[in-house]
């Protein structure tokens, strides 16, 4: 579904953000991506869908070529969902604009059809009640479920989540991964940029370790936790699994 | 004019005035729009014409763009177009809705452009990561926010154009000011005259500051914290 083929990528001439990664994410597959932060793991879910360009190497989705001069981007990008830090709602809309937005103005969709679509979804995050509320008026972890709700509206063939709750507020968490977690088990193509490494032992088939802008360890999820391979990940293991 | 009064000298200047500050601000919000769009992208060659045109319009004194639109301009057409130019019925008008509109937009642009930049960059991304096209992501997502943002600075720059047209009288203009100066010349009573225009100068920019404080509540966003 999605692959990564020893990509390259340089931020101004000297700093290098990636150093020839390359990975798979096969059909179904979850996979999470962790590391030091500066690691160069947001920076590689974001070339996934072109958001950053890269300097080197290529990417695949789904059999296209993503850094082609020739690639419908816009296209690309609407079937591949994307969840950020920060959510990125758009606040000037109510919650049921957001998740109609694009489904009208990219995918077509009539008025009622994308309406329906989205209170579907936002029944199924749990926020059906919220829909004529604006974005400021929930709270993070309820925010962070309408942009899952806007992504998945877009019915995507695979998610991208970039440290999709390290905004939130602890008691937030929960009810932000049980939404990704109910996700993965449906079968969903996930890539996942996340210290939750709880949500990785639940639900993740391989584990991606980088640190300065490597892939330094890529292994299945029993492996990784049982022993990674790399000082560098033991360490990071170590750091994080300690409390 | 003969028969009215002093005060229909002044209101029909005042008329004169509304007319032009209106047509000026339209031109100015939508050049100013277009402007600020373009250097906010990333190509270098828009923000090149954006930087060029701000440069222009905003270097040089009103004075001198309504001079250069009315007399000099006309002067270097070819002579036709030259020609048509300077009959033109009502050409002070136009040149000071054109000239003045131009000169606002400048500012408009620059205002526009920090309102964008403002915004967090992930709604860029999120906007491009649901698929939108450039002008999609700025159509829906960027401007409305951006505008909601800049709107107490454009109050003052609509207040501006308006005082701006008073400029105009330099061409031949008879708005507010100009009234007030043929009243002064008819009747010698120049603390009267100016007085009177003062007043409607303030009562037009108070309904204006009344109007875009009402625009702003009624834009404002539920539980979205404008920084104000």
């Amino acid at each position: 579904m999605i692959e990564i083929k020893n990509v390259n990528k340089w931020y101004g001439p000297s700093f290098q953000a990636l150093k020839d990664c390359t990975t798979s994410v096969a059909k179904g597959e979850v996979v999470v991506v962790c590391g030091p932060s500066g690691s160069g793991k947001s920076t590689l879910i974001k070339c996934v869908n072109a958001l950053e360009p890269i300097q080197g190497g290529e990417i695949i989705l789904d059999g296209v070529k993503v850094n082609d001069p020739k690639t419908d981007l816009p296209k690309l990008r609407s079937r591949v969902g994307m969840v950020f830090q920060h959510f990125e709602l758009f606040p000037h809309l109510r919650i049921v604009d957001n998740l109609c937005l694009a489904q009208e103005k990219v995918l077509g969709r009539k008025h009622e059809d994308a309406l329906a679509r989205g209170l579907k979804l936002l029944e199924r995050v749990g926020l059906k009640d919220h829909a004529k509320k604006f974005p400021a008026e929930l709270s993070g972890g309820q925010q962070q479920r309408v942009a899952i709700a806007r992504a998945l509206a877009m019915d995507p063939i695979a998610m991208l989540f970039d440290e999709p709750t390290s905004a939130l507020d602890p008691e937030m968490i929960s009810e932000v991964l049980d939404v990704m977690v109910d996700l993965a088990r449906e079968g969903m193509t996930m890539m996942v940029v996340t210290h939750e490494m709880g949500f990785a032992n639940k639900v993740a088939d391989r584990v991606i370790f980088m640190d300065r802008g490597e892939i330094v360890e890529d292994a299945k999820k029993a492996e990784f936790f049982g022993q990674p391979r790399s000082d560098r990940a033991q360490k990071f293991l170590s750091k994080i699994l300690q409390h | 004019m003969g028969t009215g009064t002093y005060l229909d000298l002044l209101l029909a200047g005042l008329a004169v005035t509304i007319k032009t500050a209106i047509l000026a601000w339209i031109i100015a919000l939508a050049f100013g729009a277009v402007i600020g769009v373009l250097r906010t992208l990333p190509s270098k060659t828009a923000s090149w014409i954006g930087f060029g045109y701000v440069e222009f319009f905003r270097n040089m004194p009103l004075l001198v763009q309504l001079f250069l639109w009315f007399f000099v301009l006309p002067e270097l057409l070819p002579k036709a177009a030259g020609l048509w130019l300077k009959q033109l019925p009502n050409a002070p008008f136009w040149t000071a809705a054109i000239g003045v509109g131009l000169f606002m937009s400048a500012r408009v642009a620059v205002q526009l452009q920090a309102g964008i930049s403002s915004l967090p960059r992930g709604q860029k991304q999120a906007a491009t990561a649901l698929g939108l096209t450039t002008v999609q992501m700025y159509r829906y997502v960027l401007l409305p926010m951006a505008f909601r943002i800049i709107l107490p600075p454009l109050t003052s720059e609509f207040l501006n154009t308006i005082k701006n047209t008073s400029v105009a009288i330099t061409i031949g203009l008879i708005e507010l000011t100009g009234q007030a100066r043929s009243m002064q010349e008819f009747s010698f009573q120049v603390f009267e005259a100016f007085t009177a225009a003062t007043v409607l100068y303030l009562l037009l920019n108070f309904v204006v500051v009344t109007a875009m404080r009402f625009l702003e509540r009624y834009v404002a966003i539920p539980g979205y914290i404008s920084g104000k």
